[in-house]
């Protein structure tokens, strides 16, 4: 296991004070390791804002830790953690570019904030632009470029500094989805060539799927679950997980279409090459004709994620159980609590 | 036509207009700059120091800046004009005369100027400062490569209005015995009723006042990058 970059440990996070006060953020741990790509996915108000700012101390945690790349970022002088964000990136939602420079002069800002001399930060502007895809928009002001444009522009400026993390605050979250998917190719490209670590806040279940490796939720400043994306989409454990996994409440309509079925199975594909018809198998193969109570599976890189609760007659359901565990990628298990 | 200029009045007034104009001008300008010198870092601080966003200013210093601009700027200038009559003693050696009714311009106008930068400065939006911060900025960095950079259109508006009002202040002036334009519409065309003089000198401050606004104007919309983006020279550059 790669050592984690990034610690956050039993993180408290309140606004205000008295009656006012607001927890933002209630003993939250998470660890994110060298290299990976890590979401923070959660509701608006579940507190992921508050959570990536507390990694660069845009904003200060009331309690806790921040440890990152080594360094403990609450114990720095003011100098010393301005030097320290230099080599945390950040890109945001509203992109945040400055309106008044070029594309190219946004990305030596933070090379003129260096000391670069100008003829150095020109010349790594112009790479950058080229990494972006940009190269032939170095003169054009914001006001000029598509806001795909504009975070490519944003990309570019966070990676002039050489960052060894990049965080991502609801980075997609203005783009058109086909937008979102090129910046977050762009995002995925940055962490597999340059080996930054990526921290993804979203809302966006979709976004966490598309790049991904490991997800922990947030829920009103709670940190609900954490672990592989995979085995969140799989069995999401906490109710937070369950809400975001199934957005519009499937076990609720599962409820009452289970009354009459004698037993309720819960699927669980965890990545095989693709969806196998089993369904159709378990007819064939069985013969016992199961029941589709809900479904929610999704394709990540041509590999079947998700669950499908299955509604089987009495006689037959062991058999089919059987059936079903001896595939391979797939779990099963029994959802007795369905049928009340 | 010849009767026109044969007119004495006429004549005294293209006689002085030239040195009156010049009058105004410069004691515009110079209460002009001397405004932003005060009322320009104030403007500032009033936006960069609060909640201690960006400056670490002391929470009982910002509410006394606070209340000395109000004071100041509640006080009607010819009052004001008056109350710094000492002051301008004091800082001249006199209380009559262009140079001294500099004084009060800069007085009424230091308050006035910080209220408009820090209009300007607010309209910038907080998430760039804090993309800024994120890249290590200093606040001394955040306050001149960005706020004052960013809102550079709106700082130069800010200006042609201050600017104006000055030059009107400065006409008012012409009561306590400033030179320039006001003076002579005061002083010659209304008392001792020219009225050549008096709609001579009204009409020069009209052309000024649209001069200057003019070229403010301009000046705030060629730089916009947001409404002008005229792709950069620099691109050529390799």
């Amino acid at each position: 296991m790669a050592e984690p970059i990034i610690q956050l440990k039993h993180l408290t996070k309140r606004f205000g004070g008295g009656e006012n006060e607001v927890r933002a953020l209630e003993d939250v741990s998470i660890e994110v390791r060298a290299g990976e790509i890590f979401g923070v996915i959660g509701l608006s108000g579940a507190g992921k804002s508050t959570l990536v700012r507390c990694i660069n101390l845009l904003e200060r945690p009331t309690a806790g830790e921040v440890i990152v790349d080594g360094r403990d970022m609450l114990r720095l002088t003011e100098k010393e953690l301005r030097r320290a964000r230099q080599s945390i990136g950040m890109i945001f939602q509203s992109f945040n570019l400055l309106m008044q420079r070029t594309a190219l002069d946004n990305i030596c800002f933070p090379l003129e904030l260096a000391g670069t001399p100008r003829r150095e930060a020109v010349r790594r502007a112009g790479e950058l632009l080229e990494l972006v895809d940009l190269a032939g928009r170095a003169g054009a002001y914001p006001a000029q470029l598509s806001g795909g444009q504009k975070q490519r522009v944003a990309i570019a400026r966070t990676l002039a500094t050489n960052p060894r993390v990049l965080l991502c605050d609801e980075a997609t979250s203005a783009l058109d989805p086909k937008t979102t998917r090129d910046i977050l190719r762009l995002i995925q490209d940055i962490n597999k060539r340059l080996g930054i670590t990526v921290v993804v806040i979203t809302h966006e279940m979709k976004v966490i799927e598309e790049i991904c490796a490991r997800v922990a939720i947030l829920d009103h400043g709670h940190l609900a679950e954490t672990g592989t994306v995979e085995e969140i989409f799989a069995s999401p454990s906490s109710e937070a997980g369950r809400r975001l996994v199934y957005p519009d409440g499937v076990p609720e309509e599962v409820l009452s279409s289970a009354a009459g079925q004698d037993r309720v199975i819960r699927v669980a594909f965890n990545g095989g090459t693709s969806y196998q018809p089993l369904i159709a198998t378990l007819a064939i193969d069985c013969g016992v004709k199961a029941n589709i109570l809900g479904a929610d599976t999704r394709n990540i890189d041509g590999r079947a994620f998700g669950t499908m609760l299955l509604g089987l007659p009495r006689e037959g359901a062991g058999k089919a159980m059987a059936y079903i565990r001896a595939q391979k990628d797939i779990t099963v298990e029994e959802v007795p609590d369905y049928h009340g | 036509m010849a009767d026109f200029f044969a007119d004495p009045q006429v004549l005294r007034f293209l006689q002085e207009a030239p040195f009156a104009i010049w009058e105004t001008v410069y004691a515009t300008l110079i209460a002009t700059a001397l405004s932003y010198v005060i009322g320009l870092p104030l403007g500032v601080v009033l936006v960069a120091g609060e909640n201690g966003r960006i400056l670490k200013v002391p929470g009982p210093l910002m509410t006394a800046l606070n209340v000395a601009v109000n004071l100041l700027r509640s006080v009607p200038f010819l009052i004001l004009m008056v109350i710094v009559i000492p002051l301008s003693r004091l800082l001249l050696g006199t209380s009559v005369g262009t140079p001294a009714s500099i004084v009060p311009l800069v007085a009424a106008a230091a308050p006035f100027v910080a209220r408009i930068v820090e209009s300007s400065l607010r309209e910038l939006d907080a998430g760039v400062v804090e993309a800024a911060q994120a890249m290590g900025c200093s606040p001394w960095q955040i306050i001149t490569k960005v706020m004052l950079s960013e809102c550079r259109p709106s700082l130069i508006n800010g200006l042609t209005t201050a600017t104006i009002t000055i030059l009107s202040y400065g006409a008012m002036a012409g009561a306590i015995g400033a030179g320039g334009l006001g003076s002579m519409a005061l002083m010659k065309g209304y008392q001792r009723q020219m009225t050549v003089m008096l709609w001579g000198s009204v009409i020069l401050l009209v052309l000024l006042v649209q001069l200057i606004q003019s070229i403010g104007t301009a000046l705030s919309v060629k730089t916009d990058r947001r409404i002008n983006p005229t792709e950069s020279r620099r691109r050529k550059r390799k």
